[in-house]
């Protein structure tokens, strides 16, 4: 009798994801063009997005930022793997981007550069979809591009690795 | 043994809460900690107990961390387990003699997913889960050869449902309240026969936490500390057709190694997310007619999965605390059919 060496098994399970109110109102102020950050009332770092809490001092961050759509790459992968859903064709280029202003870096995708020009500490913005194609959704920010501008120090940004 | 005691206990629970986890979550933590008075820097191990499938989020669990404040680093575990379970490794770390107290919390929102088919993962991956038995049908299974067994009838589910109803009037944390007359839910569609909704748990999101503290310092932090005198946990066959579904082995062995009837017993807040299962229960667990089962409205009147287990324990302690009672015994289950079983025996002084 032959064994039986794998089978497969689909899952498929559907959820109803709840971003909670932090989420919510950051996703509205993207839906508008805007970043909305948080900031802590007693540590004062920012965060973007802000999941409504600061994980240092466990209490909730109700203040509300806008922060500008420019910011430093504090690191980045190429990623080289084709996956589903993806916008974007690899070879393509993943950073994670501090926001002026943030204390947190959140991770989006470069284009307009070459990828062998991506670079810890590149000053990048935001390019986003035309206006009337807003949504509540970080898709409404296509990719970041680089600026023209001197590269951030690397004390700058040493502590968002 | 050292002695450990609940000083604290703090939860949430609501039928659809809008907020995500670490809002649930963070409000709940701090009433635990503040109602302790003790400094959270000062709380030596911080134990949680979830699960990601709830979520459908790879590490949420880590996520949730953020409504602790892990800064400056502090001692922190996870299982992948109803709260209940937590607390027993936080109780285990104490008496390693490591820490002198803990912070223990679970979360658990039901309501993202189908909840009923979300459960059907923690089932044999090979032989049961691509069936896709849903976690109504199986306890339905359980529930038939339970009656079948001992005879007893659906009217007398009905009437646990009904009277955990009742008791969950006074209950802030319910779900589901209200006095409800056993002829009324008879009259009531089935589910998944021999079921009904009534003998079904309420779908609800919420969270628990707690605080423990090892010896006499625990008095500091508490008028009356409820102290856990006994403490197990047993575990079942993964293989539902390798179990007697109508019994509880498992329980009747944590119930007898934490020591149950070592005096006599008040009250029970036993965690039976099915009305049938209270029963199973009380049988395993040795509880007479004389014990009151479930005065807060227990698990048919409030289910946050993941939680609702930690959730007896506290609603046990705060009873104890507020001198309703001396002697109580906590129970909490996890997997398909009353799989896993854990007893925790409280006492006051």
């Amino acid at each position: 009798m032959e064994l039986i060496k794998s089978i497969t098994v689909p899952v498929v399970l559907d959820y109803d994801y709840v971003t909670g109110r932090a989420q919510s109102r950051f996703l509205r102020g993207i839906a508008e063009g805007k970043i909305l950050g948080q900031r802590c009332i007693e540590c004062r770092r920012v965060y973007v997005p802000s999941r409504g809490a600061c994980p240092r001092c466990a209490v909730r961050t109700e203040e509300e930022i806008e922060l500008p759509d420019k910011g430093t790459v504090t690191t980045f992968c190429i990623v080289r793997v084709p996956s589903e859903n993806l916008a974007f064709n690899p070879p393509y280029a993943c950073v994670a981007v501090l926001l002026d202003g943030a204390n947190i870096p959140f991770n989006h995708v470069m284009q307009e550069c070459a990828l062998e020009d991506v670079r810890m500490g590149m000053r990048v913005q935001a390019v986003w979809v035309p206006k009337e194609q807003l949504g509540p959704s970080m898709t409404s920010i296509r990719y970041f591009k680089p600026l023209a501008e001197p590269d951030a120090e690397f004390d700058s940004y040493k502590e968002h690795l | 043994m050292r002695d450990v005691a609940i000083v604290s206990f703090a939860q949430s629970a609501k039928a659809r809460d809008v907020r995500n986890e670490v809002e649930i979550l963070m409000p709940v933590v701090q009433e635990a900690v503040k109602r302790s008075g003790m400094k959270r820097t000062d709380i030596g191990f911080t134990c949680s107990g979830s699960s990601d499938y709830l979520q459908g989020q790879t590490f949420a669990f880590v996520g949730a961390l953020d409504a602790v404040g892990a800064w400056p680093p502090i001692k922190e575990s996870h299982v992948e387990m109803d709260g209940a379970w937590a607390l027993y490794e936080a109780w285990i770390k104490i008496q390693t003699g490591d820490v002198d107290s803990a912070l223990i919390y679970s979360f658990g929102k039901s309501s993202p997913g189908d909840i009923a088919e979300v459960l059907a993962i923690q089932l044999d991956p090979y032989t049961v889960t691509p069936l896709w038995p849903d976690a109504h049908s199986l306890a339905a299974l359980q529930a038939r050869a339970f009656l079948e067994k001992t005879g007893k009838s659906e009217r007398e589910l009905a009437a646990v449902a009904a009277r955990s109803r009742r008791d969950a009037v006074t209950n802030p944390h319910a779900v589901v309240s209200g006095a409800v007359d056993v002829e009324k839910l008879l009259a009531e569609p089935y589910v998944c026969s021999p079921l009904r909704a009534h003998d079904l748990p309420p779908v609800t999101d919420g969270a628990g936490a707690l605080v423990i503290v090892a010896g006499e310092e625990a008095r500091k932090y508490c008028k009356r500390p409820v102290w856990i005198r006994g403490f197990d946990h047993r575990i079942e066959p993964q293989g539902l057709g390798l179990r007697d579904l109508s019994r509880c082995a498992s329980a009747e062995i944590a119930a007898q190694k934490a020591g149950v009837h070592r005096a006599r017993v008040d009250f029970a807040e036993l965690h039976a997310p099915y009305s049938h299962q209270e029963l199973i229960l009380r049988g395993a667990l040795g509880l007479g007619d004389e014990v009151t089962i479930n005065p807060s409205g227990g698990a048919l009147a409030s289910h946050p999965l993941m939680t609702a287990g930690l959730i007896r324990i506290g609603e046990a302690a705060e009873r104890i605390m507020s001198g309703r009672g001396r002697r109580a015994i906590a129970h909490a289950t996890q997997g398909p059919c009353l799989q896993q079983n854990l007893v925790c025996v409280l006492e006051g002084d």
